[in-house]
């Protein structure tokens, strides 16, 4: 059993967080400029990482989306960034 | 190459020392081949094979970071059926149970293939409406599908919980009698024996490190033991393809997931189908060992780790005890895991990918033991004609930029 940190409620389960996609993936844009394999890239396509990674989890309970940055061979998990404060981040 | 019959088991048996040869050479790898297929587990032995066999490509190696058929191909629990619902699924999938019919004669090997049915059991009318648009599907795609009363279930599994507060009642079923089981191992040895008596070179214990380019041309292969160069490389690595093919600067839509199976202490005969329920997700066998094969969906964790973890252990248990209550007094011997490749649609991805020169057969996701004899004959086509065979065309990937995807998840309830 492992232990994920929401960063609403802390440290929970493992069961109650739910997988989504590989962080970091910008929408291209304007859509009628992307070209269908731009658009299968962001949709589909992922890097999928040995060793450390970032994802978008959701904690299922509260609801609340988060960077997980953990390590996909060891799966030691390194710490959750709430996404708000990620993208203040990449803002400044 | 030693042709097993009759008569070489007796005389063997009555020697003092049976002087067997070795099933394959230790083969050293020579500068260069024809043909590199990296990974060496049921796809890549069986494309190696019928390069050799369909395509007269003999001058072949095989890379393999391990020893052979160690990876996902000794880790499955070695179901085969083709209960798919998309006619190009079915045409994919049945190619590979047509060849498995015929496989222990083929490789002069026996693979105890046994075509003891595959059964899906629905518990609700809902389900039941599902089984039958599936029975529908397969036999308009001309193979067997046949759909089964509550009580036609109950005689083939007599176990199966019956108790009134059961939480997944019976309500029916739906049947492919010519699915069955097959022994792993012997898939693996079976190919490397016949693709070495064609001369094809099986190096072990050769992990690929990077590749050759030269004008943007793929021309050989860094690994473990060193350059090994062709103009022509297979990649069948299920989990490790999005690694290598990142080497290469592409990547792919596969995440890699653990995958467990579960084995317990050997009993008397008590189960003679394959049976999954739509309820709890889990399905099981008896070994002809018998002992009680079991699996069920993957972990929900990217990794890249052959473990399993708890919750999914928990949850495959529960479902196997809610459907055979008797088998709670078992104890586990075995359990272990796999890493799968699963791709979004279900579906596996077999074509060419961006550098000229490189084939991959991979995201076979939960079910890749089932079409290795498909895989290999595919791939096989591929890389000796440059050009799909019909079978593999859909499932090339730019399924994902014209978005004709094939969903099994949805068509057939895959359950990843």
């Amino acid at each position: 059993m492992q232990i994920f940190e929401c960063p609403f409620c802390g440290e929970r389960n493992e069961t109650e967080f739910h997988f989504l996609t590989e962080a970091g993936k910008e929408r291209p844009e304007p859509s009628e400029e992307v070209s269908d394999s731009r658009w299968a890239e962001y949709l589909y396509l992922h890097k999928s990482p040995r060793g450390k990674t970032s994802e978008i989890w959701v904690h299922i309970p509260c609801g609340e989306f988060f960077i997980l940055q953990r390590d996909t061979v060891t799966r030691e998990v390194f710490r959750s960034i709430s996404l708000q404060d990620y993208h203040v981040k990449e803002d400044d | 190459m030693e042709n097993y019959h009759i008569g070489s088991l007796i005389t063997q048996g009555l020697k003092k020392k049976p002087s067997w040869k070795p099933a394959w050479r230790k083969a050293k790898a020579k500068p260069s081949y024809d043909v590199i297929i990296i990974g060496g587990g049921g796809h890549g032995l069986a494309t190696a094979y019928y390069l050799a066999k369909n395509h007269g490509i003999k001058n072949v190696a095989i890379l393999e970071k391990g020893p052979i058929g160690l990876g996902n191909t000794g880790r499955n629990t070695t179901t085969i059926r083709s209960n798919y619902f998309y006619p190009e699924s079915v045409a994919l999938y049945d190619l590979s149970l047509r060849l498995y019919e015929n496989l222990s004669k083929e490789l002069n090997f026996n693979i105890m293939f046994s075509q003891r049915g595959m059964m899906m059991v629905a518990h609700t009318p809902t389900q039941m409406e599902i089984c039958n648009r599936i029975a529908n599907a397969m036999v308009i795609n001309g193979v067997d599908g046949e759909l089964l009363t509550a009580r036609q279930v109950m005689d083939k599994i007599p176990l199966w919980n019956k108790k009134m507060d059961a939480r997944y009642k019976c309500h029916g079923g739906i049947m492919q009698n010519r699915g069955g089981v097959a022994r792993h191992d012997a898939v693996a040895w079976g190919y490397a024996r016949a693709a070495d008596g064609f001369g094809v070179d099986i190096i072990e214990n050769c992990m690929v490190e990077d590749f050759l380019l030269e004008a943007g041309r793929v021309k050989g292969v860094i690994t473990s033991k060193g350059e090994i160069r062709a103009d022509r490389i297979g990649i069948a690595a299920a989990g490790g393809t999005p690694y290598l093919v990142a080497k290469l600067g592409q990547n792919l839509p596969i995440l890699d997931y653990a995958l467990q199976a579960f084995v317990t202490e050997p009993i008397k005969p008590c189960l003679d189908v394959v049976v999954l329920s739509l309820g709890t997700g889990t399905y099981v066998l008896q070994s002809d060992k018998g002992e009680i094969v079991f699996g069920g969906g993957l972990d929900r964790i990217p990794t890249h780790t052959q473990r399993g973890n708890l919750p999914a252990q928990e949850t495959v248990v529960s479902g196997l005890l809610e459907m055979f209550p008797s088998f709670g007094q078992l104890k586990l011997l075995r359990q272990w895991a796999g890493v799968v490749d699963v791709v979004p649609d279900s579906s596996p991805l077999i074509g060419p990918i961006d550098t000229p020169g490189v084939y991959i057969n991979c995201g076979w996701g939960t079910g890749g033991f089932k079409a290795i004899p498909a895989g290999g004959w595919l791939l096989a086509h591929l890389i000796a004609k440059d050009e799909h065979h019909f079978i593999s065309e859909p499932f090339d990937l730019n399924r994902f930029n014209t978005g004709r995807l094939i969903d099994e998840a949805t068509g057939s309830g895959i359950a990843h």
